[in-house]
């Protein structure tokens, strides 16, 4: 037999007698974690605690939160954390995912969805697709918090079935005239940028073909009006409306009819972005609800024990898959069934742990838990449904 | 980056984990073969047999049963992955009693031995064990206490007169009992040992908060052919047919203080320490179980047609699948995350309980939805996925039942 790897003698013989006198190890962090982006997340965790958290409930009364928040995390260096360097980021995606994770005990997911739809689901196409004009126009006032993009897919009758969109895109001297409708944009009331799923063509053999992006400017004929939502109050959702909006060429975000790309790139980086924040609003209920628990007059019931135990390892398990995927996507390895399954196990998850702590508040819970709850339903249909997750896995499996 | 990289799923690609290397990846080659070779074509005999000793000799000649072990001893010296790796390759002998009967030998009889054993016990039964020339079980659960720890009654009483211990008392559910050549055996020396102590749980998550309930336990490696050792009855059980569990009873067993492994009054500590590498073994077992008995349902889904098409084609089914998958993969996921802490140096407790309890339940509960998926097929011994679902059940109980998981975890929230 080959003779087997070898690498530091196992810990199993390092750790005898335990119970006595060995003080525990200190735990290093998962990979793709470094112990720099454990540096990174206290100094973000800081941050999310002082300068978003306290202003939490006004925002969420409000139904909006100011555009100085996107300069704030601008001016800390944490919006572009995962674009390159030339662009005023840092190039390093797990940095990204740390935010992600830390953005989710700002105490409201609507701020949360807001600021993380800008930076990391309606610029990555910029950066990924766009020409290097597009990029100096758009992306790098964007992570500098100076223009706000929003990305425009959805339609009040295309929701999962992207191909069937049909907000039109007439081409004309010049460029384009667009006409239609966007349902669902998150931060497409503020944008001011709003990068846009258009029909360029009619295709009879393949309703994906056809498909463009344009990145259409706040102007004459585009309006936006805010929906009333379940939770994630603070985020200025948005109807959006086009009515004969001319788009120069100049704006046609990478090739014409090749959009379904574009709207396939970017999924796995927004599912892993729901996978880390759901991770990142599970892990804060749990702590509030295990301060609220040691706290309290009375102790622990075993019930209470037992559940608290089961939200922890719902907690872990979520963890440990969203970074295996995670650690795949930044190697830059096709990830798309860990990223779905990651996305799939967590939505669920930290909806039925959040419900798990409210239901252990009983009367106590506080404003932020109930919050927390409604925000985190949107997990399961947000991003991909739940069931549009198991149809790729199903189909992924060759069913 | 132009659309043209724009990466596409390739379901087909290597999925390695990270935790893995090529050499990884060799062993589990060589170790399938293997196994699909020359222990699968046993397995419905096996059933009504009990796998045969001859499987520990030859696994011993091939080097399987020592991979993670030292070298001195006759192991691969491998790292803690090697042993993950084998206990997801033998899976596919679809023969869950005999994954168990080898986990007793590789991954919860020897581990105390190398841990704590004086060079001659070492040499006495961990080489040998290593060989596959001698077969070990372990001796924790009674009949009166299973995962009260603590309340373990059998007694090892020192005689003055000769420094040697005699042993009385009785152990139950012993994987290997009959077989095997020598017991790791969990006694009280202290009669006092327990008898504060009710909640074994509290025990494990804060074995230093109150230590003194805890002292008192000691552990013997008794050979199972000395004097007062008795096999009592095989004990026949819902699934795991293929491994031998005992019911054994201990009479005046004279044994000399070499007998002794590791200190005298620290068993439970030493037991409890054991119980990690075990659960965490375990739960790799109950992953690749849960895989195999997926692997053969998908194939079987594929295959037969319902009302004009593949029934694996039906929404509801391919969204099964895609539910199983989800938690296959998150249960493995945990178990190499929980894995890598440990080969760093870690002793990750909670997360071992996790992945334990994790794995376990969602083994049990694949084993039941591919049985729904087969139908009456499913329900019938000939498609051997009644047996998966019979197997696999033990993992909620094994190592710590669910709800002792469960305590554990949550008292190591101070709960």
């Amino acid at each position: 037999m080959a003779r087997p790897p070898t690498r530091e003698p196992p810990p199993i013989f390092g750790h005898i007698g335990r119970g006595s006198t060995e003080p525990p190890t200190e735990p290093r962090p998962i990979p793709p974690f470094t112990p720099e982006h454990e540096r990174l997340r206290a100094e973000i965790r800081e941050f999310v605690q002082t300068r978003l958290r306290p202003h939490a409930d006004e925002w969420e009364q409000a139904e909006w939160f100011p555009n100085d928040a996107f300069r704030w995390l601008a001016e800390a260096g944490y919006l572009g954390l995962r674009f390159p360097a030339e662009y005023g980021g840092r190039g390093d995606p797990v940095a990204a995912a740390v935010l992600c994770e830390e953005l989710a005990r700002c105490g409201s997911g609507g701020v949360a969805a807001g600021l993380g739809a800008h930076a990391g689901i309606a610029l990555p196409p910029i950066w990924t697709f766009g020409s290097e004009e597009q990029k100096q126009r758009y992306l790098v006032p964007g992570l500098k918090g100076e223009k706000i993009a929003a990305l425009a897919i959805t339609e009040p009758d295309a929701g999962s079935d992207v191909a069937s969109i049909r907000t039109r895109a007439r081409r004309v001297d010049g460029g384009y005239v667009v006409d239609g409708a966007k349902m669902f944009i998150t931060g497409g009331v503020r944008a001011d940028v709003l990068v846009t799923a258009v029909r360029t063509a009619e295709s009879d053999d393949s309703r994906h073909r056809g498909i463009s992006f344009l990145i259409i400017d706040r102007g004459p004929g585009v309006s936006a009006a805010p929906l009333g939502k379940l939770g994630w109050h603070a985020s200025d959702t948005a109807e959006i409306a086009f009515d004969d909006v001319f788009v120069p060429a100049d704006n046609l975000l990478g090739a014409e009819d090749g959009g379904f790309y574009l709207v396939m790139a970017n999924f796995q980086w927004e599912r892993l972005v729901m996978a880390l924040g759901a991770i990142g609003g599970m892990q804060a209920c749990f702590e509030a609800t295990l301060r609220f628990v040691r706290g309290r007059d009375g102790g622990c019931s075993q019930s209470v024990r037992h559940q608290l135990a089961e939200i922890a390892m719902e907690i872990e398990a979520g963890r440990d898959v969203t970074y295996a995927a995670l650690q795949r996507f930044v190697a830059g390895q096709e990830a798309v069934r860990e990223v779905t399954i990651a996305k799939l196990k967590t939505q669920r998850a930290a909806f039925e742990a959040i419900d798990a702590c409210f239901q252990i508040h009983g009367r106590h819970a506080t404003p932020e838990l109930e919050r927390a709850l409604r925000d985190a339903r949107l997990g399961p249909i947000g991003g991909g449904t739940d069931e549009v997750m198991k149809e790729i896995l199903g189909r992924s499996l060759g069913l | 980056m132009a659309s043209a990289d724009v990466l596409k799923p390739d379901f087909a690609t290597d999925r390695k984990h990270f935790i893995f290397n090529d050499d990884h990846e060799q062993l589990r080659e060589s170790i399938r073969r293997f196994v699909i070779k020359e222990l699968q074509p046993h397995a419905e005999e096996w059933e009504e047999t009990t796998f045969p000793d001859w499987v520990f000799e030859r696994m011993g000649e091939l080097g399987f049963l020592g991979l993670d072990k030292p070298e001195e001893y006759g192991g691969q010296g491998g790292d803690y992955y090697t042993s993950l790796v084998l206990a997801e390759e033998i899976a596919h002998a679809h023969c869950g009693g005999l994954a168990m009967g080898l986990a007793v030998q590789t991954d919860m009889a020897m581990p105390p031995i190398l841990a704590f054993g004086t060079e001659e016990q070492k040499q006495a039964w961990a080489a040998p064990a290593i060989r596959g020339t001698k077969i070990l079980c372990i001796g924790i659960t009674e009949p009166d206490a299973g995962s009260d720890v603590a309340g373990i009654k059998t007694r090892a009483v020192r005689e003055e007169a000769t420094g040697d211990y005699l042993i009385n008392g009785s152990k139950t559910y012993i994987t290997n009992g009959h077989r095997a050549h020598a017991i790791v055996l969990v006694t009280k020396t202290d009669p006092e040992a327990g008898s504060r102590m009710t909640r074994a749980a509290h025990d494990e998550a804060r074995p230093d908060a109150e230590r003194a309930p805890h002292e008192g336990f000691t552990l013997f490696i008794v050979p199972m052919d000395t004097e007062g050792v008795i096999r009592e009855k095989r004990l026949k059980k819902l699934g795991m047919h293929a491994s031998d569990t005992a019911l054994l009873a201990f009479q005046d067993v004279r044994v000399p203080a070499s007998a002794v492994l590791g200190q005298v009054g620290k068993g439970f500590y030493h037991i409890m320490w054991e119980l990690q590498g075990e659960r965490l073994i375990g739960a790799a077992g109950a992953v690749a179980g849960a895989q195999h008995v997926f692997d053969r349902t998908l194939q079987y889904a594929k295959e037969r047609k319902a009302f004009g098409r593949s029934i694996g084609h039906f929404q509801v089914i391919r969204h099964k699948f895609a539910e199983m998958a989800t938690k296959i993969e998150t249960a493995r996921q945990m178990v190499y995350t929980t894995a890598w802490r440990f080969q760093n140096g870690e002793y990750p407790v909670r997360e071992i309980t996790m992945a334990k309890l994790y794995a376990a339940r969602i083994a049990v509960e694949v084993a039941d939805e591919c049985i729904q998926i087969h139908g009456g097929a499913g329900y019938m011994q000939e498609y051997g996925i009644e047996r998966s679902w019979r197997d696999l059940r033990l993992n909620r109980i094994g190592a710590g039942t669910d709800e002792i998981m469960l305590d554990v975890i949550g008292r190591s929230y101070g709960l």
